[in-house]
């Protein structure tokens, strides 16, 4: 059985190997000291430098850490109310509440993209950080509502009933003992709302107005012209950021199992 | 305090509850009895406000309660899951109620601290739930009813998790905390035997009806239908017709035997009637003993079960019915010793059994 | 229980008009769009039009979305291929590093597809590592043109949608009973009887869904093609692009993207029909 183990264990050996070694290239070479070459001139702090002092990337950076930090809040907001309503209660429409947000799940980025589009022209919205943070929001809902539920169907259900019982109104019981349990899972959604946000090309790139630079949107113009090794720098700061917000969000995940 | 008339509930096309009349009375401790699906846990949700009758009114404390959400009707409900706040420390947990009226902060301290004391859980006002036995989540549980002095406290079967030693605990605390405090208590439970220890009366349901209301005793002596009968402690029944009538006295012939029996209820002659007898009024005598059988029946030992308190018996009749009886063991019966295939005799001191209607099934 | 609560009230009015607002009524302005015209003063405007969809006839845009079909079926191949062995190797481990390795897969499921397409150039390009890897094992002699080939659009889906097969999958196979596949053993089933028989049918849930996980954006994304197709790579999500911010032919994106949801759309509920069996709890 050990040659079983083995070859098991160099196929996983291999995908991995895949997945990281791309990644693990660009790191590296964000420290390279050429510009262009393959080999490995010594390591370097330069293209950060450059990157720090680039001030119009600085403002893209800015403006999506804002829109991050905005979309992801209002997200977790709304996500939250989505969940305790589709919990506790029975109302008209509630299978067509599952189903859009199952819906916004699934549907492919750019066909949100597009309807985003249509609807802001139509409503003669102007494109730039409001019609971002309302599509960003959007797309975050459903990942909130879906962990926000999963937690809430873990909790003993006669809870909610003792605290009516004991004449909490539903106000009372949102913040006495809603937020209370709920708020490693919420303190999730963000996370992940943060990172959808923070990554979102397809969605943006129909959104976004001319005056609003984003950073996903940087790269790819960027990315569409050449490889500059000022890129390399930046997607590794970026990979750096989702990855700390990554396992933030699975330990959050497997607190109080 | 508490009234329900005609009180009928539906749920999904289902009737859950049928024509319910019950009166409770102020500081009684009733139970709610049933076999499980019968309705006694809809009902107390009717009480205390989770559900709503299809039809018919509930009163409490003379007040039509209808549409009155939970806290609004000063009754409060402990939980059969204890449903306690995994986050806040037993303290907080018994304050909520207390919290959600706005009351002062002395006074919900006053009121905690004398709760906890009720229930002897003073020195663990700052632990959480999951730190407690389940012994102590009960009682948790409780104090956070009783510190809000609810009209009525509901119980829904409380003791179902708790293991023999802690549950007979448990009935005797509870019943104890009830006489102390005064209130009202409804539990219900679908163990016979904690109905008929704990309560002051019982009530008795089957199937979305109330079969019976009654004291625990009047409700094992005195059985008002088969149904009742057959939930209530054990029974051999026997089926019979009324020969003759006079008074409260009345002939019945049992396996082509005359027997007197005794019943105040309003029978006629010739009718079909059920004739009760409980295993320990049957009287077991072994063939030597007897000298004159003419009032007895004959029957041959099948089961012998030594219980360390009792002897259960299995006695096959002529005529092929099977009968329990339950030999208890006294200065005058301290061998009891039966084999299996004995032939014996059995009978019953006239008057100790019960007649009850005919029912069909 | 009708219950006055504010709370209620607030909270089912934010989220309905929000959703409704911000994903209904978008969706629903797609599908009416691609029945509009467009002129030179206005992106949608009135004549209502099967135009848009009969243009879709045209030769031109029915080999991109052939070839869109072609691409996306490949990869989700491929992605089975790989990914189903993985995902069943690592959902069987004991050990708690299986945590460790579950983490691992989902880094790169959340990380910017964007920055791993990219990362993906330095690799497949002509002096990239995967030429010189070869040239220097003696493997080929000349590098090989991998960028800006279909090839390269390939591995790029493949590479970015590889976590969305192996996750479902994962999942699926952690909640086999191992029981079942004890039982077939014990039955005289040999591995590949049971892989085959009892095996792959419990775990087809996990693989319609990271199918349809793959399949849905490998026919959509469009900045795949793009930074590893170069401008010769045109796919159908290429095409949307191209429609809304180039040609601002929007009735023309928007029946393509109709016809693309109803595709995808059909594909889903092929998936929901399949698992209807089984006891579904949202989600």
């Amino acid at each position: 059985m050990k040659l079983k183990n083995i070859s098991v264990a160099s196929y996983l050996t291999l995908i991995y190997l895949f997945f990281y070694i791309p990644i693990g290239v660009l790191i590296i070479y964000s420290f390279n000291q050429a510009q262009y070459s393959l080999l490995w001139h010594g390591f370097s702090w330069r293209w950060y430098q450059e990157l720090f002092a680039d001030q119009s990337l600085w403002l893209a950076v800015w403006h999506s850490l804002v829109l991050g930090i905005l979309s992801s809040s209002l997200a977790t907001m709304v996500g939250l109310f989505a969940a305790v309503c589709l919990y506790r209660y029975r109302f008209f429409g509630r299978q067509l509440l599952y189903g859009v947000l199952f819906i916004l799940i699934l549907s492919p980025e750019i066909v949100m993209g597009i309807a985003l589009l249509i609807l802001f022209s139509l409503i003669k919205m102007p494109l730039g950080f409001i019609s971002l943070l309302m599509a960003h929001t959007t797309f975050c809902i459903p990942f909130v509502a879906v962990t926000a539920y999963s937690r809430l169907v873990s909790v003993d259900k006669y809870i909610f009933e003792a605290a009516k019982d004991l004449g909490a109104n539903d106000w009372m019981t949102l913040t006495s003992i809603i937020l209370p349990l709920l708020w490693p899972a919420l303190l999730a959604g963000w996370l992940l709302s943060f990172t959808l946000s923070i990554d979102d090309v397809m969605i943006s790139y129909f959104v976004v107005g001319p005056e609003f630079e984003i950073l996903p949107l940087k790269i790819y113009s960027m990315v569409r012209v050449g490889i500059k090794p000022e890129i390399n720098a930046l997607c590794t700061v970026l990979f750096f950021i989702t990855l700390s917000c990554i396992v933030m969000y699975q330990l959050l995940l497997r607190k109080k199992t | 305090m508490v009234e329900l008339r005609g009180v009928y509930k539906s749920i999904n096309g289902h009737e859950i509850l049928q024509d319910i009349r019950l009166e409770v009375r102020h500081g009684e401790f009733l139970t709610l009895l049933g076999p499980s699906g019968c309705g006694k846990t809809t009902l107390l949700r009717l009480i205390s406000g989770f559900e709503e009758p299809s039809s018919g009114t509930i009163y409490i404390n003379n007040k039509d309660v209808s549409g009155l959400p939970p806290h609004r009707r000063h009754v409060h409900t402990v939980f059969q899951s204890y449903a306690l706040f995994p986050h806040m420390t037993v303290f907080e947990n018994v304050a909520f109620g207390l919290r959600c009226q706005r009351l002062a902060k002395t006074e919900i301290q006053t009121r905690v601290t004398e709760a906890l004391k009720m229930v002897k859980l003073e020195a663990y006002a700052s632990r959480k739930p999951d730190q407690l036995s389940g012994g102590q989540q009960q009682r948790v549980a409780i104090a956070r009813a009783v510190v809000n002095r609810p009209l009525v406290l509901l119980l829904d079967e409380p003791l179902s998790s708790l293991d023999y030693r802690l549950r007979k605990m448990m009935q005797l605390e509870l019943k104890q905390l009830q006489r102390k405090l005064g209130i009202t208590f409804i539990f219900v439970t679908h163990d016979q035997e904690e109905a008929l220890s704990m309560a002051d009366r019982v009530v008795i349901m089957n199937e979305g009806r109330l079969e019976q209301v009654g004291t625990p005793r009047q409700v094992y002596e005195g059985p008002q239908n088969l149904t009742v009968a057959k939930f209530i402690g054990e029974g051999n029944i026997f089926d019979s017709e009324i020969l003759a009538i006079d008074g409260k006295y009345i002939t019945v012939d049992i396996q082509g035997r005359k027997r007197i029996a005794k019943s105040h209820r309003p029978f006629s002659s010739g009718q079909k009637v059920h004739v009760l007898v409980r295993p320990e009024d049957m009287r077991v005598w072994g063939q030597s003993e007897i000298e004159d059988s003419s009032e007895l029946f004959p029957g041959v030992i099948e089961e012998v079960t030594y219980k360390g308190t009792t002897v259960d018996l299995m006695v096959r009749l002529a005529c092929n019915k099977l009968i329990a009886a339950t030999k208890f063991f006294d200065e005058d019966n301290d061998r009891l010793e039966y084999t299996i295939g004995q032939p014996v005799w059995v009978t019953w001191p006239s008057g100790w059994e019960v007649i009850l209607p005919h029912e069909a099934g | 229980m009708k219950q006055d609560s504010s709370f209620r009230s607030f909270s089912l009015s934010l989220v309905w008009i929000w959703l409704v607002l911000f994903a209904l009524l978008p969706f629903a302005l797609v599908f009416v769009a691609g029945f509009l015209s467009h002129d030179n003063d206005q992106l949608l405007s009135l004549p209502v039009t099967l135009a848009n969809f009969f243009q879709l006839h045209h030769s031109l845009y029915l080999r991109i979305f052939e070839k869109s079909l072609w691409m996306a079926g490949l990869s989700t191949l491929v992605c089975l291929l790989l990914g189903y062995p993985f995902a069943y190797a690592i959902a069987r481990i004991q050990s708690p590093i299986k945590h460790f390795l579950i983490l691992l897969v989902i880094i790169p499921f959340w990380t910017s597809s964007l920055i791993r397409s990219y990362s993906l150039i330095a690799i497949v390009k002509t002096k990239g590592l995967l030429n010189t890897l070869l040239i220097s094992l003696g493997i080929i002699s000349h590098p090989l043109p991998i960028l800006f080939t279909n090839t390269a659009v390939l591995i790029g889906l493949v590479y970015n949608l590889l976590p969305f097969m192996i996750l479902p999958i994962l999942t699926n196979v952690e909640q086999l009973d191992n029981q079942l596949i004890d039982a077939a053993r014990d039955l005289g089933a040999n591995r590949f009887t049971t892989l085959l028989r009892i095996i792959l049918p419990l775990t087809m849930p996990g693989i319609l869904a990271g199918c349809i996980l793959v399949f849905l954006p490998a026919m959509t994304i469009f900045y795949i093609p793009d930074i590893l197709g170069g401008a010769k790579s045109v796919l159908v999500g290429n095409l949307i692009q191209d429609q809304f911010l180039i040609a601002q032919n929007w009735p023309f994106g928007s029946a393509i993207s109709v016809v693309l949801t109803i595709l995808l759309a059909l594909l889903i509920l092929i998936y929901w029909r399949s698992t209807r069996g089984e006891e579904q709890e949202w989600p």
